[in-house]
């Protein structure tokens, strides 16, 4: 088992080695999550304080299924409400939580970098669960796991990512991931909506599904915000649905096994078709939620090990 | 006052283009030609370099308003310790410096705190709000060097070429700041691969050439003197060059952090790097120091922009712009000679002389009667910077930790010595 990071801030900063070791120990945990009891102590006695300065509810509920199974004890703090309207900063807010002594900050915040920042600033292991568009590490992961399960491979696949490719911190994560597992990687959206240097990194940029999709083994999904929707990047909702939703005839492009994902929650009838969401030999948007447990219940052991390791350390010199 | 003669020195004459070991001779605070003057202070330079001060278009001194950032005392300190002589300050403050009492007030704060000449600009429009001109005439007459709204571009066309007219008519410069506002708002770095990949907001590098290419147009409409405060890339630059083949009276500037970094230094969100006009790709640096070597670009500022550890220990895009330079424009400029971009002299018709004379000032050169602010240095003296170690109040400066080489050894003001403090 090889995992050497103190925190999780992305997946760039993961070699393939690590990010092989989370989906193993995840594998494991998939299947303790569907035995019976479902407990571990791998966390006992450490606190798990989820940081979410964005609303979610189902990441921070999948963050808070792993750690009470994982015997964390787990807080769930709303900064929407609380001291960031009174004014209090990010690093405040970070200090005032250390001298509580939390052994793992799971945070999300609107702005890319915070993650990083926050981890500056504190003694405890940070995960990152979405910083502005930057990076999104354990949904990249739970979408590796899935593919691996349902493809029994994790490389030489054909990957197409397609929507709001520039707003979306999946994607990066993805694209970092997937690149690293050596695989072909396709970009397919709008130019609108497309990084504007995409095509330096790695990857293959199409603003058709047709040519996007053609041959793919995995076809990713990515949710379209409310507020891009308005006819500043795309011209209307059903334009959008008509060019680059995902239905039927779209997906026919890809593999006769491509399988369908998405991160959640769906605008069903903009960005995907209800009937392939919800068909169960193509979709695997429900194996997703169920992996991601599993992939966050490993992320946090794993940093809970080397925590443990570098306060022992710290002992020694003291 | 007994005068002063600097021997054995490395003239660093730009006027001329000549980097000269001799003798220079200073009397009555000003450059003299006599040699070999009886019961003189002597001022043996073993060999330094030996140079017009530094004049600094552009530096932001927190008063009034955010004092707590920087004073004219420590910005001076600072001024005086990095070999700049004269700071033309910004008058983007708290409140903005718009009207002539409050220039006044800059004024009578700085001749009683900075030991380095100060010259400040006024705001083009009130409040810098790019509605109403501010008036012009009364600051020139309170002495207001320049007229600028700084990063604040001025977006109603109309107004911009109102100012640009009045201001012609007084014989006013005019401090631009080449952007295109609405397609620059929110961007926190320049678009591109990396910047992408960070999830930070960007804007393209189109943007400043939008905007220099309307200023450009509204000079040659109005006939008014112009200054781009800071232009940074090559498809800029391109523009830049025809309209001063066209023959307008247009020149241009640059802040040394975008000749010696680039986009990639901002690494993980390091906010100390983040700046107005966002750092560019490499080849736009290229492109920006040929240019300063070429003559294209005329002038080096160190853009200081002091920030305390409260406005950048946020988000990347929440945290403040602005990188201080005072102290260390000169260390980072001889990088560009070190790489071989250029030789003292130009780099000194860069930080000096072109300044002075875009401003009308005397200084800048090593000629007779022209006032004998100076900077001695030693151009390879290696250190390394600890930012804590800086005068400045706040201590934002992207250098901390590097490597630098190029110490200043002395500073003088009309021929007295204002560093190390006597």
């Amino acid at each position: 088992m090889t995992f050497r990071a103190r925190h999780l801030l992305g997946i760039e900063h993961l070699a393939p080695d690590e990010i092989a070791s989370i989906l193993d120990l995840a594998d494991t945990y998939s299947v303790l999550n569907r035995s019976e009891t479902k407990h571990s102590d791998a966390l006992r006695g450490l606190t798990q304080v989820n940081m979410f300065f964005e609303a979610s509810t189902r990441t921070q509920a999948s963050f808070e299924i792993a750690g009470k199974r994982l015997g964390a004890d787990v807080m769930n703090m709303h900064m929407e409400a609380s001291s960031v309207k009174k004014g209090e900063t990010l690093i405040d807010t970070a200090m005032t939580l250390n001298a509580m002594h939390p052994d793992l900050l799971v945070v999300r915040h609107p702005h890319s970098g915070a993650a990083s920042l926050l981890s500056q600033k504190v003694h405890c292991a940070v995960l990152n669960a979405g910083d502005g568009r930057h990076e999104h590490p354990t949904q990249a992961l739970l979408d590796a796991l899935t593919i691996r399960h349902s493809k029994g491979r994790l490389h030489r696949l054909t990957v197409a990512i397609c929507g709001d490719v520039a707003h979306s911190r999946v994607a990066r994560s993805n694209i970092h991931l997937l690149g690293k597992m050596e695989n072909r990687v396709r970009l397919v959206g709008p130019p609108t909506l497309m990084p504007s240097h995409a095509a330096d990194w790695g990857v293959e940029v199409y603003d058709t599904m047709e040519e996007g999709l053609k041959d793919a083994d995995v076809v990713m999904m990515l949710r379209l915000q409310k507020e891009r929707m308005d006819g500043a990047f795309i011209p209307s909702e059903r334009e959008y649905f008509h060019r680059y939703g995902l239905d039927a005839e779209k997906l026919a492009y890809a593999k006769p096994d491509a399988i369908v994902m998405h991160p959640g929650p769906m605008n069903r009838g903009v960005e995907i078709d209800g009937n392939i969401a919800d068909d169960i030999n193509r979709s695997v948007i429900q194996d997703q939620v169920e992996m991601g447990v599993a992939v966050r219940m490993a992320a946090m052991d794993l940093l809970a090990r080397n925590l443990k390791i570098v306060r022992a350390s710290e002992e020694v010199l003291v | 006052m007994t005068p002063l003669l600097f021997k054995n020195a490395r003239l660093i004459d730009p006027e001329k283009g000549t980097d000269t070991v001799g003798t220079l001779a200073v009397t009555d605070g000003k450059i003299a030609g006599a040699m070999g003057m009886d019961g003189a202070t002597v001022v043996d330079c073993a060999g330094k370099c030996l140079a017009p001060g530094i004049i600094d278009i552009g530096v932001k001194v927190s008063e009034p308003g955010e004092r707590h950032k920087e004073s004219f005392t420590s910005a001076g300190r600072a001024a005086a310790a990095g070999g700049v002589t004269t700071m033309v300050t910004r008058p983007d403050t708290l409140p903005a410096i718009d009207t002539p009492e409050v220039l006044e007030f800059v004024r009578r704060r700085a001749n009683e705190a900075a030991p380095v000449n100060v010259m400040p600009m006024a705001a083009l429009t009130r409040g810098r709000e790019g509605r109403e001109m501010a008036e012009i005439g009364f600051l020139l007459d309170a002495g207001a060097v320049a007229f600028t709204d700084c990063d604040r571009v001025v977006q109603d066309a109309k107004v911009l070429s109102r100012c640009l007219t009045y201001a012609a008519s007084l014989g006013a410069l005019v401090v631009g700041h080449p952007q295109e506002p609405v397609l620059s708002a929110g961007a926190a770095a320049t678009s591109g691969k990396f910047a992408a990949l960070k999830g930070l907001p960007t804007v393209s590098p189109m943007a400043e050439r939008m905007g220099l290419d309307r200023d450009i147009a509204l000079v040659e409409m109005t006939g008014a003197r112009y200054h781009a405060d800071q232009v940074t890339t090559a498809r800029a630059l391109r523009r830049l060059e025809r309209a001063k083949e066209a023959g307008l009276d247009l020149t241009a500037g640059v802040s040394i952090h975008h000749l010696t970094l680039n986009e990639l230094d901002v690494g993980d969100f390091r906010t100390f790097f983040k700046v107005k006009p966002p750092l560019r790709a490499e080849s736009d640096r290229v492109a920006s120091v040929e240019a300063v070597a070429s003559g294209l670009i005329d002038v080096i500022s160190s853009m200081h922009t002091p920030q305390d550890e409260e406005s950048k220990r946020l988000p990347f895009e929440e945290a403040a712009s602005g990188a201080i330079g005072l102290e260390t424009l000169l260390p980072a400029a001889m990088r560009l000679v070190h790489g071989g971009y250029m030789d003292l002299p130009t780099l000194w018709r860069a930080l000096s002389l072109n300044p002075a004379k875009r401003l009308g000032l005397d200084a800048g050169r090593l000629r007779s009667d022209a006032p004998a602010d100076l900077v001695l240095f030693d151009p390879d003296a290696p250190f390394v910077l600890n930012r804590f170690q800086l005068l400045s109040k706040s201590k934002n400066t992207p250098f901390d930790e590097a490597r630098m080489e190029g110490k200043v050894l002395g500073t003088w003001i009309s021929g007295n010595r204002v560093w190390p403090s006597p």
